[in-house]
């Protein structure tokens, strides 16, 4: 017992020093240098409605990184989210229906009948608001919920069907929003890892930029 | 394809020198960054009375169990006043009893399931001085009892616990967790001490956007195979996994330590062969080879398996006349995209990491079961040092049902293996479908556990195993449908994951202690030779046989029945 006696002894002092190693210095660290170096990354990437990195929230509509919830028929649309992208009104936050912010997906497993029926009814109401877009050119990433609820991409595919419906509630020309979607789609690293990708608020804010000329 | 066989190629690139520079850690041999680091051990050796002499399995263990247990009762103590404490910006109040148990038990196993979500339940204090601090002292604390292990099984005393912790935790995982820390936030991981952020949006709602010392959290979660995300929905989240790089910088970091201990114990075994020693080193050893060359086969499989099954998609989703060319998209990001996603799912299982980049409740029937699968085996590389532990349990296994079939003493690293050993692992063997099944088994009948069911018929019970199958091999991942925050659910998966930790630790530390006692028998033409292909082949099939055996009524009624209903 006195072998155990002296375990304790150095078991408590050990959980201090690393405590005070991992839990302050290394974060510290880590902060600072992020801090100095990379200021509008490490502060969440957020981004103003010219589309350029900021650090004041006040300027801020967004975050680069972040997608989020449009309504607007003149705008683009991103995918499902369970979270609604933690996007709310202010008769939302008054009225509890936002619920704070949150992230994650709907769970569904395969066999879920209520995914079946999410993505028919999704179905329905976008082949509505866009005519002359069949079933099939719809791309199964636009009609599925995204893993974090914030993704802010959807593919290249599913940004082209919504094309002429934002030319057309937009006033712009198809080729105008065309080209915006072209200068906001991100590419493959050296052509090969990770997926061709449009950034959703980018474009919208690109959009809204144009109608406001 | 050719992006995962080239994160994998980096892998192979990787493993070697970490596990060379490990190996020399482990056996106190010179290293280039001795100048750094001797002075700051020596000092922390100091304030904590560290003498650095040998001990035996039972020191060993004891002082393991008991730093454990002292972490968790600070870590309880910061969960449940965190309301009270400094960096609360987002004012978050003290955590509940049940899910403060099951969350710091979850946290010093290594295990990081996860029935809190970060945004709104952890302060910053609390994410830093019991998240963090658990992510390093936990995985520390497996590749201490981890490198104790080679050392008894390659005929080296075991070592200073102490001595390991801090040995590992100032020259592996701090340093590389700056590295990895930067390059996230090179990437768009935030790290700040700043509160939340609302924004006004260009259609004139708002969007709360959560950040905090994220990339802090982000680094070591990966190093240390821990796997807790800073948010509830982990790195699928774009702050905690903003790009592809980004993505493939977790993976590689998760994959490197686990690996890297593979190497160490062949480099190891290497040196008891005098004889035969040359100047130079081996990459890892026939034996350690033999071993990694087994889990990489594993890997392989379950790898082929999961891809193929998101790339095919889902029929229901294809039977509503949409496009599903770029496979099986629901809880899945964009930027990943289906090879990045079944890739990681399958590493994070693997190395028992538990973090997701996609929701594998919503993975298809059959690339869900991957997952499921390998935390039921836990031996396909494994978390931070027991993934090693326990595949050598499953070669100690298999020597010994070679030996009954050719009718010999089974014999490992010239050790007899007896009635002492054999007992022991058949502990370790049986510890895990016992609780993984015998938990699921007590869910199922209880309303309290069916309660937590939140997707109906075969999926439902495929929630359940996996909750109780991650809980058991110290993974964390979850079929996050499933709704576990309730008194039941953190009290059992709680348990498990105690159990499922500490009982098969232990039992491993006294098979090298008892094989280290043991007096070293030649090697004669009988004896059956456990580093060639032909070994590799029949470990391979060892592990498949006892995992079928144990699982396959359960994995029956679960996935496979819920595959067969959506495509029959």
């Amino acid at each position: 017992m006195k072998n155990f006696g002296k375990i304790l002894k150095t078991v408590c002092f050990f959980c201090l020093v690393m405590m005070l190693l991992c839990s302050f210095a290394y974060p510290l660290l880590l902060t600072g240098v992020s801090q100095v170096t990379m200021q509008a990354k490490a502060n969440g990437s957020l981004i103003d409605a010219d589309g350029n990195l900021t650090t004041d929230p006040a300027e801020a509509v967004g975050s680069e990184l972040l997608g989020q919830n449009f309504t607007g028929d003149c705008f683009f649309k991103g995918r499902v989210s369970s979270i609604n992208y933690n996007t709310y009104t202010k008769e939302n936050a008054e009225s509890g229906a936002y619920p704070g912010v949150a992230s994650g997906s709907f769970n569904y497993g395969s066999s879920n009948p209520d995914l079946k029926a999410r993505i028919e009814e999704d179905l329905d109401m976008f082949l509505e608001a866009h005519p002359g877009v069949t079933a099939a050119q719809v791309p199964a990433d636009l009609l599925t919920a995204s893993g974090s609820g914030l993704d802010p991409h959807i593919s290249p595919q599913a940004a082209e069907i919504q094309i002429a419906s934002v030319a057309e509630h937009s006033g712009l020309s198809e080729e105008t929003v065309e080209k915006i979607v072209e200068e906001n789609t991100e590419h493959k690293v050296l052509g090969i890892f990770g997926e061709e990708r449009v950034n959703v608020l980018k474009c919208n804010l690109a959009v809204a930029r144009a109608m406001a000329q | 394809m050719l992006q995962i066989i080239l994160v994998l190629a980096m892998f192979v690139v990787l493993v070697i020198p970490m596990g060379r520079y490990m190996y020399h850690i482990a056996t106190d041999q010179k290293t280039f960054a001795d100048r750094v680091f001797d002075p700051v051990d020596r000092l922390i050796y100091k304030i904590c009375g560290i003498k650095g002499g040998d001990m035996g399995w039972k020191e060993y263990a004891l002082s393991l169990v008991t730093a454990n247990a002292v972490m968790i009762l600070v870590g309880y103590l910061i969960l449940r006043i965190q309301g009270f404490l400094f960096l609360n910006p987002n004012g978050i109040g003290g955590m509940e009893e049940s899910l403060s148990f099951n969350t710091i038990i979850s946290f010093m196993t290594n295990t990081n399931l996860q029935h809190y979500a970060g945004e709104s339940g952890l302060s910053y204090a609390a994410q830093m001085c019991v998240i963090i601090f658990m992510m390093f002292t936990s995985a520390a604390s497996g590749y201490a009892a981890c490198m104790a292990f080679c050392r008894g099984l390659s005929g080296r005393k075991l070592g200073n616990f102490f001595a390991d912790m801090v040995r590992i935790i100032t020259r592996v995982l701090l340093p590389l967790a700056v590295i990895v820390g930067l390059l996230l936030v090179s990437q768009g991981t935030p790290q700040t001490f700043a509160g939340n952020i609302t924004v006004e949006t260009i259609e004139g709602t708002y969007q709360d956007i959560a950040v905090g010392p994220v990339a802090a959290l982000e680094s070591i979660k990966h190093l240390g195979t821990n796997g807790g995300g800073f948010f509830g929905a982990n790195s699928s989240t774009p702050f905690e996994n903003p790009t592809v790089i980004s993505n493939m910088i977790e993976m590689l970091s998760m994959m490197l330590l686990p690996g890297a201990c593979v190497v160490v114990f062949g480099l190891m075994l290497h040196d008891r062969k005098k004889e035969k020693k040359t100047d130079r080193k081996p990459f890892m050893g026939r034996q350690g080879a033999v071993i990694f060359g087994a889990m990489a086969i594993l890997f392989a499989i379950g790898l082929t398996i999961c891809v193929g099954a998101e790339r095919v998609g889902n029929p229901v989703i294809g039977a509503t006349g949409i496009d599903q060319d770029m496979g099986s998209m629901e809880g899945k990001e964009v930027r990943f995209g289906v090879d990045q996603s079944a890739l990681f799912t399958t590493v994070t299982t693997s190395f028992t990491t538990g973090s997701v980049n996609n929701m594998h409740d919503s993975l298809t029937p059959l690339g869900g079961m991957v997952p499921l699968l390998h935390m039921m085996l836990n031996c396909v590389f494994g978390g931070k040092g027991v993934g090693l532990m326990n595949m050598v349990t499953y070669v100690i296994l298999a020597v010994f049902i070679c030996g009954l079939m050719v009718g010999r003493t089974p014999e490992y690293l010239n050790k007899k293996i007896e009635g002492k050993e054999m007992k022991l692992v058949a502990i370790i063997i049986l510890i895990h479908p016992l609780l993984i099944l015998g938990f699921s088994g007590l869910a199922v009948s209880m309303q309290d556990g069916l309660a937590g069911i939140t997707n109906p018929g075969f999926h439902g019970l495929t929630q359940v195993l996996y909750e109780y199958a991650s809980s058991a091999a110290n993974n964390g991942s979850g079929f996050e449908g499933l709704a576990d925050n309730s008194v039941f659910w953190n009290v059992t998966t709680g348990l498990a994951m105690f159990f499922g930790r500490y009982i098969a630790l232990i039992a491993q530390l006294a098979i090298a202690g008892s094989l280290l006692k043991k007096k070293t028998v030649n090697e004669s033409v009988g004896t059956l030779r456990t580093d060639n292909v032909t070994f590799m082949i029949i470990l391979v099939f060892i592990v498949y046989i006892f995992a079928a055996l144990t699982f396959f009524p359960a994995l029956a009624l679960g996935p496979i029945a819920e595959h067969l209903a959506l495509w029959m």
